[in-house]
Order: C-alpha cells, then sequence, then structure tokens
C-alpha cells in the first residue's frame, strides 16, 4: 500500500477518534496559554535585563518562540505518541500485530497515532509568529516564506528521524520511556537560538539532536539571517538523517522478539 | 513506629535494588532534566557578561553555582507526580493499597526516598561534569553545608504534601491535567526554577515568601550557594516544617474526604 495514503487513512482515523472529546480542545488551549505564559515571562524577565541577547532583538526572540511552540504542536500531535506507542509495543511484546501486517513496518509504526488537538500548539505557534512578524515590521516576501515552509519541513523530519533511531534503542533495553523526558529537556534548549549555546552544546544541539535545524533555520530565515549554505546543508543533513533512521530501525527490529503478545 | 520504621526501610531497599537495575533509563532521565538548568544557566550568563559580568548580584559562576545545586535539589523534588494519582484511581489499583492497614502516602515517601539515593549516586558524575564545564563559584560554610542537606529532604517533604494534594483532585474529576499544567507553571515562576528569586520584580519576591513553593527550590538551593545569615538559614527550616505541617494536615482532612468518592472499578 503506498504509504502516504496508509498516513492519510491513520490520520482520518485519528481526527475522527479525537472529534469525540471535543472539551479537550479547551483543556488543550489552557494547557497552551500556561506554557506560552511562562516562556513570555522568561523572555521578559530576561529583556529588563539586556536590549539583546546573543545579537537577537526581543521581536526575533519572539519568532524564535514561536517556531518552538509551532514543532512542539508537530511532535506531540504526530511524532511522540507513535514513538511512546512503539516503545511500550516493543515492551509488551505486541509489536507483532505492526510486524505481521502487509505494510512496511516503519511507515506503519509512524503513523499510527495522531493526536489532532496537540494542533492547537501549531494554531498559537503560527499567531506568536505572526505577531513576531509584525513587530519586525521588515516583512518577509514570497521566497522567505519558501524557505520558511522549507526549513519548517526539513526540520520535522529530522526530529522525526531522531526520535527513531532513539526509539529504536528499546529493541536492545527494552524499558526507555525515559526518552521521552530526554526528548524534552533537549527540545527545550531550542526556545532560545542556538548560537546563545557554547560550541560543545550547539554542536549537539545540531548534530544529535537537531533542535537548530528544527527551530533555530527557521526562525533565522524569517530574521533575514538564512543563507544558501544553510538551506543546503539542512538538506543534505535531513537525506543523511534519514538513511540513518532506517538503518537503525532494521538493525534494532532483528534484536526484536514478541515475548507474549 | 516500629512498624512503620521497619516499613520504610524495606520499601526504600526494594526501589533502590529495583531502580539500579534500570541505570540507563534512570540515565536517560536525568540527562533530559540537567537540559533545563543548563539552558537557564546559558542564557542568564550571557546576559551577566553582556551587562560587564553582574546581574542581579549573580555573576556567571555564580549563576553555574546556582543552577549546578539546581539540578540535585530538582531531583530531590521529585515525588508521586498527581498524574500518578490519575492512573491509580482510573485503573483501580488504588483498591489494593487500600486493603493495606497503612496509608498509601507512607509508601510513595519512602519509594520516592529510597530512588533518591540511587539518583543521588547517579548524579555525582553529571555535577562532576557541569563543575569542570562550567566552573562554578563556591564559599561552603559547614553550617550551610549542614542545613542543606536538611532543607533538600524537608524539601522533598513539602512537594511530596502538594503533589499529593494535586493528585487528591482526581478523585472528583479526570480531567486534570489543564490544572496540574497550571500549577506548575506557577511554581516555575514562583519557586525559584526558571531564575533566581532575586531577579524577580520585588512583588514577586514579597509573593513568594508566603507560599509554599520558595521553600522546596529556592531555599535550599540558596541555603548552599548564598551568603545566608546563620538565622536566615534555620528560619528556612522552619519554615519548610511549617509547610510540612500544614500541608500533611490538609491532606489528612481532604484523604477522608476524598476516599469517600472512590468507587474502584475493577484493580
Amino acid at each position: 500500500m503506498n504509504p502516504f495514503k496508509l498516513a492519510w487513512i491513520y490520520l482520518r482515523i485519528g481526527v475522527m477518534n479525537e472529534l469525540q472529546y471535543r472539551v479537550n480542545f479547551f483543556i488543550q488551549l489552557l494547557q497552551t496559554s500556561v506554557a506560552l505564559a511562562t516562556g513570555l515571562i522568561g523572555l521578559s524577565l530576561v529583556f529588563g535585563q539586556v536590549d539583546k541577547l546573543a545579537g537577537w532583538t526581543r521581536a526575533e526572540l519572539l519568532a524564535v518562540m514561536g517556531v518552538h511552540i509551532l514543532m512542539g504542536g508537530v511532535i506531540r500531535s504526530a511524532i511522540q505518541p507513535n514513538m511512546e506507542r512503539l516503545m511500550n509495543d516493543v515492551l509488551n511484546g505486541t509489536l507483532d500485530f505492526a510486524l505481521t501486517k502487509p505494510a512496511d513496518a516503519q511507515t506503519l509504526v509512524s503513523v499510527r497515532e495522531f493526536r489532532f488537538w496537540q494542533l492547537t500548539d501549531v494554531l498559537v505557534g503560527l499567531v506568536v509568529i505572526g505577531v513576531a512578524v509584525n513587530q519586525l515590521q521588515t516583512g518577509m516576501d514570497a521566497l522567505q516564506v519558501l524557505a520558511f515552509i522549507a526549513a519548517l519541513i526539513m526540520g520535522a523530519v529530522m526530529l522525526y528521524c531522531v526520535w527513531l533511531m532513539v526509539t529504536s534503542i528499546a529493541f536492545w533495553v527494552i524499558r526507555v520511556s525515559e526518552i521521552v523526558n530526554l526528548f524534552e529537556g533537549l527540545y527545550a534548549a531550542g526556545r532560545w537560538p542556538v548560537s546563545v549555546y557554547p560550541d560543545w552544546l550547539r554542536t549537539g544541539l545540531t548534530f544529535l539532536v537537531p533542535v537548530a535545524f528544527a527551530v533555530t533555520v527557521p526562525a533565522e530565515a524569517m530574521t533575514n539571517r538564512l543563507t544558501g549554505e544553510t538551506m543546503l546543508f539542512a538538506f543534505g543533513l535531513t537525506l543523511l538523517f534519514a538513511i540513518l533512521a532506517r538503518a537503525v530501525w532494521l538493525i534494532g527490529l532483528r534484536s526484536y522478539s514478541g515475548a507474549s503478545a | 513506629m516500629r512498624r512503620y520504621i521497619d516499613y520504610y526501610l524495606a520499601s526504600m531497599r526494594i526501589s533502590i535494588l529495583q531502580q539500579f537495575q534500570y541505570r540507563v533509563a534512570n540515565y536517560f532521565y536525568m540527562i533530559g532534566m540537567i537540559a533545563e538548568p543548563v539552558i537557564y544557566l546559558v542564557v542568564w550568563s550571557t546576559i551577566a557578561n553582556q551587562q560587564g559580568g553582574v546581574v542581579g548580584g549573580y555573576t556567571p559562576g555564580a549563576f553555574a553555582a546556582y543552577y549546578i545545586v539546581w539540578t540535585l535539589v530538582r531531583n530531590m523534588n521529585i515525588v508521586f507526580t498527581p498524574y500518578g494519582w490519575e492512573e491509580r484511581i482510573r485503573e483501580g489499583s488504588l483498591s489494593m493499597d487500600l486493603m493495606r492497614p497503612i496509608h498509601p502516602i507512607h509508601f510513595d515517601i519512602a519509594f520516592f526516598a529510597g530512588w533518591k539515593v540511587v539518583v543521588i549516586v547517579l548524579w555525582l558524575p553529571l555535577a562532576a561534569f557541569l563543575t569542570w564545564v562550567f566552573k562554578p563559584t563556591f564559599d561552603v560554610t559547614w553550617m550551610e553545608a549542614v542545613v542543606f542537606f536538611i532543607a533538600i529532604w524537608g524539601a522533598y517533604l513539602i512537594r511530596t504534601m502538594l503533589l499529593s494534594l494535586l493528585g487528591m483532585i482526581t478523585f472528583w474529576t479526570t480531567r486534570v491535567s489543564a490544572i496540574f499544567e497550571l500549577y506548575f507553571g506557577l511554581e516555575l515562576i514562583l519557586s525559584g526554577r526558571l531564575v533566581p528569586m532575586t531577579l524577580m520584580p520585588q512583588w514577586v519576591q514579597n509573593l513568594s515568601t508566603y507560599l509554599p513553593f520558595k521553600w522546596t527550590f529556592f531555599f535550599p538551593i540558596e541555603a548552599l550557594v548564598g551568603g545566608m545569615s546563620t538565622q536566615d538559614l534555620w528560619a528556612g527550616v522552619g519554615m519548610q516544617i511549617l509547610w510540612i505541617v500544614v500541608g500533611a494536615s490538609i491532606l489528612s482532612v481532604v484523604w477522608r474526604a476524598a476516599i469517600r468518592q472512590f468507587s474502584a472499578v475493577g484493580g
């Protein structure tokens, strides 16, 4: 079956499931608002002291925050739920049910879950980005918008690949639910542009957990910082991550033994 | 009394043995956790450097000391979560706990206290690494060290009371995550977890003195890294004891009402 068609079917099922619980939208909105409020308080504390942080103005950092919230919504709606389910399946031996289906197993485990209401974060992220663009007063031309969208997509793909690789560790060490915490912690670093961090950490946030490409690079596209080389580099790295993730997944799968499903 | 001590020691030993088996998982958890203070530390050190080396009385070295001690205090602050209470009630496992002739909170306190032993052992290399990278400035007197040791356990007990109370809400309603997140948001701002309280506006600082959050986070850290007077150190411990007593009292009242609400579905 065509992987896109498969993803589309699961997406529809996920959305239909979630639409039964409409109050969850307001709960999600409240949660997002709390996160947004604490983020804004953090920003205002910083800019109560300085006008620029490592060369970024307040409006520019607001743009970074918007992208961070948006990408966080993408992770929590589409990537994380699937990976958490995969972890549990490996732990409980229920991955058998996915493996015996006549579709590519990697595709299948990556599209089975979709949390529709988490898209609230994507919405709020877009609003914050809109406010930031308005405050920047430089506007965005069509090319910038395109670069921004391309950077976002590549960033999301890279994050997915890293999630899949890290989740595949479950094939060897079984209990990996704490990885969610590890990932959330590292992703939180994306709240600030990676240029703030010392070299060793920036390297880690670029190549190990590509928060730099998922958040900072799209924000750079909005603030006239992005170069063509960075985009090319991002493209190459996305390909590399995709190949690596596939390889790690396939090798890991060999160690899988369904216990008692 | 003897019975309780035996129960605590046995539960702690079980959790120590159990958690040492999951070293890798525990390390993932801890590395994810130290990302947060490292972010704050880097941002505020950058600001301090931009401001000529000091912001709000903190040098980069002082920030490093604050946020490195932060990592231990944060670990001590990890207790049975309200989400855990939600699960206990939703899945009915609470029924089993209620059969025992001892309040379930004793198990939570003992189990997580045992886990702390594992956490502290695993934390030491991380602390050494952070110290090597960020070069904190420490000036610790033995009195501060003693109060700090007491204060981290005080913080542990206060937070156990607060989060258990929050968990009690799940006896009445199951849509609790928004309330929890609101609580965690307030705690982040008012406890000193985000920034040292002295960097907050004055009115926030005043407010935080009358709330429990600061005594679980800012106080233990400052006890070790700040230059508090002997009197302030012990007064802080007094405030912690006060909040533990207040928390435990409210919890026991609420627990009695809550347990009447409970009806198990399986278990």
